[in-house]
């Protein structure tokens, strides 16, 4: 007998009056200690199905029509909340996308995991002391007596994560989901827990359901997967079988949707377009009744960079390395000290206003597709701002032409600007994002993570979107991303940073054929095979 | 004219919080009724035709000579003589209520203030004039000083808070600093000394009564430009080039509307309720005005005539009442999610 036995669900949400199916019919099953993977982009009903093992969905407002869940052999679709409170935590237990928000800021991390040992094992304060020490360590988090009294802001998200996975791990359950459990956090992060979930699934001999939209991620971890497109199951096999032998040819889409290509060959003869030369930005720390500045934060230490017409630079690195940065302040948006010269112009000292003709010409798409845009203005209005603060208001049909011109140019229907930010998806709005950038024709792009919150499929579209724009074009690009896959597809140089100051640079073969610091190998590895590197190499 | 979706959506939040939406049309149509209360309550006939020629006293002022009358001055139609004249050659239209707020009636049958009869359908004040004419006409003046006390207010407040919030920093520092020496101030004395010391009317007590409204929505306003002026789509209107006075009334203030909108309904009560006690303490408008808070006061004045105190009291409730429950129907249709069955 299975642990988990899915027959037939169904899933559906009213909207509007009407009921409207999110899952429609699926059947697996999980055994014993096995790793089954659920694969789809998002919508397509993967996270519905595993809260619904849980029933954590929002009843009355979801409804299963059909179908049975049972666990250990017993029916848990209808049961009342008051007995699936037994099932969660001590059969069942769930590990979410976002640390960041899946653990209570007021609480102590002692006390978060503590919580569900009192409540399920009615552990004594003493007992439930030894047992979260005993699963911190379990989870490999350091410094563990310092961590105890911390609270979640003082950690790092793969600390976070860790500390969720102890959570979930507390009263040994059989069969552990985790939603996207790395989505959210660098690749040399994501390499990390990967190998921690392997490690404890080995030990602890529990089944893990893994819901993810990277194939990458099921061929390290999965023995069977499940891919999942509009709330249906199109093909369920091992996932040896599924990786050499795709059958449905949704799942030959996802396989072939990584990002991948090279950049087009160019002409290194050409024009510098930006570059920056030492170029710092620190931020003060402030200590003391007087708030003196006793030390900074060196988010941009000193930093080279020129990038030529047509070409992509790559910057590449962790979280809290600075590329960002660096790219706000090139295009002077936040202080920064030391040289800046875009067409052969030093802009650094230059005001604002004496900036504002420039700003035509040097753009910026964000990563995050859905604060980037803003809700209340339709798509035409965000499109044409641009336009309108560059060019004055003109004739207002014409400006429609042009906002439809660009709009096709990114792969949106003409049509869709009296709509508004909402009613698109991730990977539209970006285009949208990247639209509004295009549309005063400029030179140089900076691209902040472009990708990366989007689904795996709909990056390989926006990266070929971008290289076929800069072909077009002629555009350069500054390309920031901690996923080298990425970068690879379309960078022609890379620089990697560490901590604010250049671990690495050079053309984009050299780096990736033969990387020199053992940062850049360690990246590397956690990007390509899902690997950590020896310890100390990066942050954890 | 064509509604986007988001905007239909509140329409129909709006109309399936039926107790909102109630609230609304008979507070509308209360003060539209009250905005035409010439000819509504009046001691002037609205058409009066006398040989076969038509005038509009409510309108114009005609001598009492121009009806075949002895005095050059106004003619005052509610004298028998006059209207036995006019009725003679003629006819005239009288509006429901033949009295005006400043009306005084000289046939009282017992002193004034005088109890409801068939005359004075709520009796008579202590001078002598008309209770529901006088209500009437207080009930516009009210509505119309909370109407524009408020808006004024936001219009202040809220360029005050997004000052604030977008350019943080210093600015917003000594703003504050400011703010809270401002709101320290026992308002409701310093509004009783300066209307002692100003002669009082609808524009300088409104003025006044601004001066301390206005500070309740910079709180609000400057906390969700403070919280969205770090969003990506602002970064991104900043790496445009666009124009911080464009980027705070395009970008950000319309979406800080709705926590503005929270806070409309008690500065609209609250602007009613501090005209109606300066008012009522007889430091408000002038003497002779049409005022709710003098008809309370006088209401205190004589215990002995009920009619009095219960129609201030009522009026003042239900005009509150439903300024109230309009207003939070209109919050919540705007609360994206809440939702209606």
């Amino acid at each position: 007998m299975a642990l988990v036995e899915i027959n037939d669900l169904w899933v559906t949400f009213k909207s509007d009056g009407k009921d409207v199916p999110a899952v429609k019919g699926i059947s697996f099953n999980i055994g014993k200690g096995e790793t089954v993977a659920l694969v789809g982009e998002s919508g397509s009903g993967k996270s519905v199905t595993a809260l619904s093992i849980l029933q954590l969905l929002p009843y009355p407002l979801a409804k299963h029509p059909k179908g049975s869940i049972k666990i250990n052999g017993a029916e848990v679709v209808g049961r009342p909340q008051k007995e699936m409170r037994n099932y969660r935590g001590n059969h069942v237990s769930m590990i979410f996308q976002e640390p960041m928000t899946s653990l209570n800021p007021l609480h102590t991390i002692e006390k978060q995991i503590n919580e569900t040992l009192l409540v399920h094992k009615g552990m004594s304060q003493k007992e439930a002391a030894v047992r979260v020490r005993e699963l911190l360590e379990m989870v490999g988090l350091d410094a563990i007596d310092e961590r105890l009294n911390a609270y979640p802001h003082q950690l790092s998200g793969g600390q976070r994560q860790r500390v969720m996975i102890a959570m979930a791990l507390a009263n040994e359950p059989d069969l552990l989901i985790a939603d996207e459990p790395t989505t959210a956090l660098d690749v040399t992060i994501q390499a990390q827990i990967l190998e921690l979930l392997m490690d404890l699934q080995k030990r602890l001999g529990m089944a893990i359901l893994l819901i993810t939209h990277d194939l990458g991620i099921v061929r390290k971890m999965a023995k069977d997967v499940c891919v999942m497109t509009h709330g249906e199951i199109v093909e369920a096999n091992s996932t040896k079988e599924l990786f050499t032998r795709p059958r449905h040819e949704y799942t030959q889409m996802l396989l072939e949707a990584e990002p991948k290509g090279l950049p087009l060959r160019k002409n290194d003869a050409l024009p510098e377009v930006m570059s920056c030369k030492n170029l710092k930005v620190y931020f003060p720390i402030k200590k003391g009744l007087l708030k003196r500045t006793v030390d900074y934060v060196r988010a941009v230490d000193d930093i080279s960079v020129s990038v030529k017409q047509g070409h992509t630079v790559g910057i590449v690195g962790e979280s809290g390395s600075g590329k960002s940065t660096l790219g706000l302040a090139m295009l002077r948006l936040i202080a920064s000290e030391g040289e800046v010269i875009f067409n052969g112009q030093a802009i650094q000292n230059a005001s604002w206003k004496e900036l504002r003709p420039l700003r035509a010409e040097m753009q910026i798409v964000f990563q995050d597709p859905y604060s980037s845009l803003s809700p209340r203005l339709s798509i035409g209005q965000i499109i044409e701002e641009g336009v309108i603060v560059h060019e004055g208001h003109g004739n207002r049909l014409e400006r429609r032409d042009r906002i439809s011109e660009v709009l096709k140019e990114v792969g949106i229907p003409p049509d869709a600007q009296d709509r508004y930010p909402h009613e698109f998806s991730g990977g539209q709005r970006q285009r949208i994002a990247i639209a509004r950038a295009l549309i005063l024709k400029p030179k140089f792009i900076v691209l902040d993570e472009p990708t990366s919150a989007l689904d795996m499929s709909v990056q390989a579209q926006i990266v070929d979107l971008l290289r076929d724009l800069q072909n077009r074009h002629n555009l350069t690009y500054l390309f920031i991303s901690h996923d080298l896959k990425v970068v690879r597809a379309i960078a022609d140089s890379v620089l990697v940073m560490r901590d604010g100051k250049i671990v690495e640079q050079g053309p984009a073969a050299q780096i990736f054929d033969n990387p020199e610091t053992d940062y850049t190998k360690a990246l590397m590895k956690a990007a390509f095979d899902l690997e950590t590197a020896a310890a100390g190499a990066v942050n954890s | 004219m064509t509604l986007s979706a988001i905007n239909q959506r509140r329409l129909n939040n709006f109309k399936a919080n039926r107790r909102g939406y109630w609230s609304m049309i008979f507070f509308v149509l209360l003060f539209v009724i009250s905005l035409f209360a010439e000819l509504i309550a009046n001691d002037k006939p609205l058409v009066v035709s006398y040989k076969d020629q038509l005038y509009f006293p409510f309108i114009v002022a005609y001598p009492e000579t121009a009806f075949g009358g002895d005095f050059e001055t106004e003619a005052d139609y509610r004298d028998p003589f006059v209207a036995d004249l006019i009725n003679e050659q003629g006819w005239q239209i009288w509006p429901l209520i033949r009295y005006s707020y400043t009306t005084i009636n000289y046939d009282l049958t017992s002193p004034a203030p005088s109890p409801p009869d068939t005359e004075n359908w709520l009796g008579t004040d202590d001078q002598g004039r008309d209770v529901l004419a006088r209500v009437i006409y207080g009930y516009r003046i009210s509505v119309a000083f909370g109407v524009i006390l408020t808006i004024l207010s936001s219009i202040i407040g809220v360029t005050a808070g997004a000052v604030q919030g977008y350019f943080g920093g210093w600015t917003d520092l000594i703003f504050q600093r400011l703010l809270e020496i401002w709101g320290g101030m026992p308002s409701l004395y310093i509004l009783i000394i300066l209307a002692a010391l100003i002669e009082p009317s609808f524009l300088i007590l409104l003025a006044l009564l601004l001066l301390f409204s206005w500070p309740s929505l910079v709180g609000v306003v400057r906390a969700e430009f403070l919280r969205s002026r770090n969003f990506d789509y602002v970064r991104a209107a900043r790496a445009l080039g666009v124009r911080d006075r464009v980027i705070m009334f395009k970008h950000l203030l319309p979406n800080s509307m709705v926590s503005a909108l929270t806070f409309l309904p008690f500065i609209l009560t609250g602007s009613i309720v501090s005209l109606t006690s300066l008012d009522f303490l007889g430091l408000g408008l002038p003497p002779g005005s049409p005022s709710l808070g003098e008809l309370l006061a006088q209401g205190k004045a004589n215990l002995q005539a009920p009619w009095l105190g219960i129609t201030a009291f009522l009026t003042l409730s239900i005009m509150l009442t439903l300024a109230f429950f309009m207003q939070e129907g209109i919050r919540d249709a705007f609360d994206p999610r809440k939702t209606f069955q």
